[in-house]
């Protein structure tokens, strides 16, 4: 699944340490989801938008409206 | 985030429980094999290396539960089944070469150590499988 996460951490200045902390997830697994090589839980999607105060859809690209 | 917590649990228990398994083992050896102890003492005495080796697959179970970040957990859980998958084949094939008298025996303890390497399978099937995501 597709997803704007290195932008919105890189907009903010943070590394991938920084937004695993904020997370409380491993930096292998921020990794792991900014390359699209995990699809995280419905609950650590929220997390994630939640950081950033977006919707998950601003977030996450729909698998269905990938192109 | 720093090691977790579950990780740090589990490393402490298979530290101790692999200095129990040494310490139990070579006791059951000196004193079965050299003391030539039998009877009920020496089956209770033969069983007890085998209870740090089924506390290592209670470790990983419980640290699979313990796990919070979700995606360790996947890459923890894909390592065991591959593990278990490694150590059963092994094992399945084993057993019919030996059936066949085309094989030595082998004690089935051997099985355990095989899954252990497995675990070393599991991680290379995790590095693969991410460097093929890529």
């Amino acid at each position: 699944m597709k997803n704007r996460l290195k932008s919105l951490r890189a907009e903010r200045g943070w590394s991938q340490v920084d937004l695993a902390e904020r997370l409380e997830v491993s930096r292998q697994s921020v990794i792991a989801i900014e390359t699209g090589r995990y699809d995280p839980s419905l609950p650590l999607a929220f997390k994630i938008a939640e950081l950033f105060d977006l919707a998950i859809e601003e977030v996450f690209t729909s698998p269905s409206k990938e192109s | 985030m720093a090691q977790g917590f579950a990780i740090k649990r589990y490393n402490r228990a298979v530290v101790l429980l692999s200095i129990a398994y040494v310490v139990l083992l070579i006791s059951a050896l000196v004193v079965i094999k050299r003391a030539g102890l039998t009877g009920p003492l020496a089956y209770a005495l033969a069983i007890l290396p085998a209870l740090p080796i089924i506390g290592m697959f209670a470790a990983i179970g419980l640290y699979l539960v313990r796990e919070s970040d979700e995606y360790l957990r996947l890459l923890r859980v894909r390592q065991a089944l591959v593990a278990s998958g490694f150590a059963l084949s092994i094992a399945t094939a084993w057993g019919f070469l030996e059936a066949f008298d085309l094989a030595p025996h082998i004690e089935a303890y051997w099985i355990a150590v095989i899954w252990f390497a497995g675990l070393g399978v599991g991680s290379c099937v995790n590095v693969a499988l991410a460097a093929r995501q890529q």
